[in-house]
């Protein structure tokens, strides 16, 4: 079993691991993550796509690596605004849940 | 430099290379960009000063963009760099492209103009809050959108749905209530979902087949699990991104609450972003395949999208709200151009044409409806429904905007969106496929009855006082809007055929 | 007989037990530390994927900051003290999303064992266009992120920007145009300072050096720059440096310095090389570490301000 298949076996894992507790966690920041887990296993999945590509000389593909750097990056700016969110809700309410009962008021919901 | 010396193979010349015209489509990326640099840089009013100077050059380009599209009949091409794909990015203009970049241009200028009071920086305080982020974020996805309009790489568009995110989530909650941040929190979660699905589609694409190029992946892709899987998974992130039915609970909420421009642009543009992005993933890189039964699937959770909607709009109490839910069904109109456009049959191009054509005039539409529905609270301090007694003699000119509006989202003649339903119910008959014809009428139904709902209470008789008169450019602006998804009705052939330049299987390519 | 495979099974079966522990865990803090080791693990399978500079970006962002940012997150979280606990998911809901999981990971796996043989590669032409396009870089990711697909790249700097107004924006009305909340307590904590005047000064200078020698060596901005970050933020965990005031000029130059000089050399190249974004061969080298240079800059104001938070009305917590 060779690292690629191993590391791409992982990824899937990971993938699914994520997906498991980005659904079920209620906590946003469980959320987030469980959200990391699955960006991490996709860019695993790059990273085995990389390495199967090694050819003319290279022991790599660099297109695919050079897109999950550019992909850690973008998800750790997502993780901050998501962080920034969470933390200022938690300030102005007495709870941080994505609920959508929990925002409904008594006159402003569905007419019934 | 002679792009041959890296060319490993032979790339048709209408593929990568650069087209004339094509300088026009990085120049349309770059503006809004430079424009977000300008405005946060020296900050404070700049930030309004840079979006509202650059809309009229935005537009400018647009139509550029349009008009050498239309004279060349085929779509212009940009490769950055210089260097063409596999290796390097290339940007596409097609019909459809130079028709949704103009519609942005028109919507976004709209909403800058109507959010000019509301987001400006008052005198003597040197920078806003609320006004510096409207402002970038408005640019932002204006220039997200311009890029995935014609952008041609499906990582680039990655980049570019995780821009549009990143912006419309703070838009989301610019007003900072606990109530609008629990939105924003859960929009971005879907939206990061949405994005990081699209992303292993894109690993899996590249892993099969070497190549991210749209036009490159088309002529290389075959029916393989590999594929299947990649495109599920493209897909599933993008219906979560577009809030198709069962995934769009965070829509409602997050555009109810939003401040009338930014609502109105989220409804009216951001969602069809992740829309056109699906159009290109079927429709550009996966014609050669069999893709009946997934069309089919789409088709379904558009019909259910559009009654469930529809029916759950009926219900609402507040004006914000039901315009949402309507923004939930009309997007199910939207997937049924997948049944209704597939293959390269005679009604294909009525099924296309329809697509589009609902894409527009609910952009528009819509736009119109979340102004006036701003107006509309700004004036009376309330937008429940229940309370609108008599408010359209107050307010006559947003109540037409609202009636032109519900008009077109009805589909009624003449407007945009009846032409568009019209479309539908044709290329559903000439396919043979008349069950679609069940939700398209259904949901007009449904649709006259929540505009209707709006609009009875406002002409019966009953007194409303003003908090605040409306301001007379507003309403023009609203009105304007509205106008313009009337006048989509009465589009003529030669608009439909613009549509078709660049659509894959009217050119003929696989 | 060669131990690398085993040692692959058993850094595979590692990572996944530790991903298992993090979704597993049942309170924030556990759940948190578990990401942050997973990451570093990780960092070692982008080694044996032959992927340095990506493991490089991996234990920095993807690890090290990113885990900064969730600790911090927990640790006012937990100090707000008004995170009421919620109702935990039913039995079905669990039978139902794991049932879902498995088969998303199901399919993924057996899609990845189906790629195809012999699979496809840019790298011939990225071999091929290394002294053309590719500038004569050593480092052939360097020449994707910067040459090939600079588009992207410039792209995701614009990323980072909204991403630190999206952040400010989430702050009070009072409180826009001050300065984030400080990163701990007012009492500096010795071993903290001690930690932060030794290794600060050691870690811009190794940062330096990675952004150099990623022209032709593993390394680049990104990880330089994230190695710069660290630094920072270390100097104000230690309370040597305070966050900056988020309308302070200075500030707002460097985060927008990078992106800048990126737009105005791709905007350049139409005139001077013939393309935008292009560069011309002579100079193509110099031009891209010119750029390089200010991304490092961007990225290393970056990614402290988006861990530091929206501004603040607290002057010390």
């Amino acid at each position: 079993m060779t690292p690629s298949v191993l590391a791409g076996l992982v990824g899937a894992t990971l993938v699914g691991l994520g997906l498991y507790g980005l659904i079920l966690h209620p906590h946003p920041l469980r959320k987030l993550l469980a959200f990391n887990l699955m960006g991490s296993g996709v860019f695993l999945v790059f990273g085995i796509v990389a390495r199967r590509g090694a050819a003319a000389g290279f022991r790599f593909d660099p297109v695919p690596q050079a897109m999950v750097i550019t992909g850690i990056v973008v998800a750790f700016a997502a993780s901050a605004l998501a962080v920034a969110l969470i933390l200022r809700l938690s300030e102005e309410s007495s709870r941080v849940t994505l609920d959508p009962e929990a925002w409904t008021k008594p006159n402003g919901g569905d007419a019934k | 430099m002679d792009q041959t010396q890296w060319r490993g193979r032979k790339v048709t010349a209408e593929l990568g290379t650069t087209t004339p015209g094509g300088y026009l489509l990085v120049l349309a990326i770059l503006l809004p960009l430079a424009g977000i640099i300008l405005s946060f840089t020296p900050g404070g009013r700049n930030a309004e000063r840079a979006t509202l100077y650059s809309t009229p050059f935005g537009f400018a380009l647009a139509c550029a963009i349009a008009f050498h599209v239309g004279q060349a009949g085929k779509p212009i091409v940009y490769a950055i760099g210089g260097l063409p794909p596999p290796l390097g990015i290339a940007l596409r203009a097609d019909g459809i492209s130079a028709v949704m970049l103009i519609a942005a241009a028109v919507i976004v200028t709209a909403a800058a103009f109507y959010a000019r009071t509301k987001f400006a920086t008052p005198d003597g305080i040197r920078e806003t809050r609320s006004a510096l982020t409207f402002w970038i974020m408005l640019q932002a996805i204006w220039a997200a959108l311009t890029i995935i309009f014609v952008g041609g790489d499906l990582f680039n568009l990655y980049v570019a749905l995780e821009i549009l995110t990143f912006a419309a989530v703070p838009l989301v909650c610019i007003d900072g209530r606990a109530e609008t941040l629990a939105a924003a929190l859960r929009y971005l979660l879907f939206a990061l979902f949405g994005s990081i699905s699209y992303l292993l589609g894109v690993a899996l694409f590249y892993g099969a087949h070497g190549t991210l190029d749209i036009s490159l992946l088309a002529q290389r892709v075959q029916a393989t699990p590999v594929v299947w899987t990649a495109a599920a998974l493209m897909t599933a992130g993008l219906l979560a991104k577009t809030a198709l039915f069962p995934v769009h609970l965070w829509l409602p909420p997050a555009h109810a609450n939003a401040p009338a421009a930014a609502s109105a642009v989220l409804s009216g543009l951001v969602v069809k972003g992740s829309f056109f992005l699906t159009l290109r993933l079927w429709f550009y890189v996966l014609p050669a395949l069999p893709t009946d039964n997934i069309a089919a699937i789409l088709g379904w959770l558009g019909s259910a999208a559009v009654i469930v909607g529809s029916i759950v709009a009926l219900r609402q109490a507040r004006l914000k709200l039901l315009i949402a839910y309507s923004t939930v069904a009309q997007i199910g109109y939207l997937f049924l151009v997948f049944p209704l456009a597939a293959g390269a049959h005679a009604w294909s191009a009525i099924g296309w044409s329809a697509g589009l054509m609902q894409v527009l005039a609910h952009a528009f539409a819509k736009a119109a409806m979340f102004f006036s529905a701003g107006l509309l609270a700004e004036a009376l301090g309330h937008d429940q429904i229940a309370r609108l007694g008599g408010a359209a003699r107050a307010l006559p000119l947003t109540f037409l905007t609202i009636a032109l509006g519900g008009l077109s989202l009805m589909g009624l003649p003449p407007s945009g969106g009846f032409s568009a339903k019209w479309l539908m119910l044709q290329a559903s008959i000439a396919s043979g496929q008349w069950l679609w014809t069940l939700p398209i009428l259904a949901g007009s139904l449904l649709a006259a009855g929540y505009v209707y709902r709006i609009l009875a209470p406002a002409l019966s008789d009953g007194e409303v006082s003003l908090e605040l008169p409306p301001k007379r450019s507003h309403e023009m602006i609203a009105l304007a809007l509205t106008t313009i998804a009337i006048a989509l009705g009465f589009a003529p052939q030669t608009f439909f055929d613009f549509l078709e330049i660049g659509h894959p299987v009217a050119a003929g390519l696989p | 007989m060669s131990l690398l495979p085993y040692l692959d099974i058993g850094l595979a079966l590692l990572v996944v037990v530790v991903a298992v522990w993090t979704i597993a865990a049942r309170d924030l803090f556990t759940s948190v530390v578990g990401y942050v080791a997973y990451g570093l693990l990780l960092a070692f399978v982008w080694i044996r994927l032959y992927a340095p500079d990506v493991a490089l970006t991996e234990a920095a962002v993807g690890g090290g900051v990113t885990g900064v940012l969730l600790i911090t997150a927990g640790k006012r979280l937990g100090a707000l003290k008004n995170v009421a606990p919620e109702a935990q998911p039913g039995l079905a809901f669990r039978l139902l999303t794991g049932v879902l999981a498995a088969l998303v990971a199901g399919a993924l796996g057996a899609v990845i064992l189906m790629l195809p043989d012999p699979p496809p590669s840019l790298a011939p032409e990225a071999a091929a266009a290394a002294d053309g396009a590719g500038a004569g870089l050593g480092n052939p990711i360097t020449a994707v992120l910067m040459s090939y697909r600079s588009f992207d790249t410039m792209l995701e700097k614009m990323v980072l920007i909204l991403a630190v107004v999206g952040v400010w924006s989430v702050g009070t009305d009072k409180a826009w145009g001050g300065a984030p909340a400080p990163f701990r307590r007012p009492k500096p904590y010795a071993p903290m300072v001690f930690l932060a005047q030794m290794l600060a000064p050691v870690g811009v200078l190794i940062g330096i050096h990675i952004f150099w020698t990623g022209a032709n060596a593993p390394g680049g901005a990104f990880q330089g720059g994230a190695l710069l970050a660290a630094m920072w933020m270390v100097t104000m965990m230690a309370r040597l440096a305070e966050p900056p005031r988020i309308d302070a000029q200075w500030l707002r130059l460097a985060l927008v310095a990078g992106p800048a000089v990126f737009l105005i050399a791709g905007l350049a190249g139409e005139v001077v090389a013939g393309s935008f974004f292009a560069y011309p061969p002579a100079l193509a080298k110099p031009i891209i570490l010119f750029i390089e240079a200010f991304m490092l800059l961007s990225i290393a104001a970056a990614l402290p301000m988006l861990v530091a938070g929206p501004p603040s009305e607290r002057v010390d917590q």
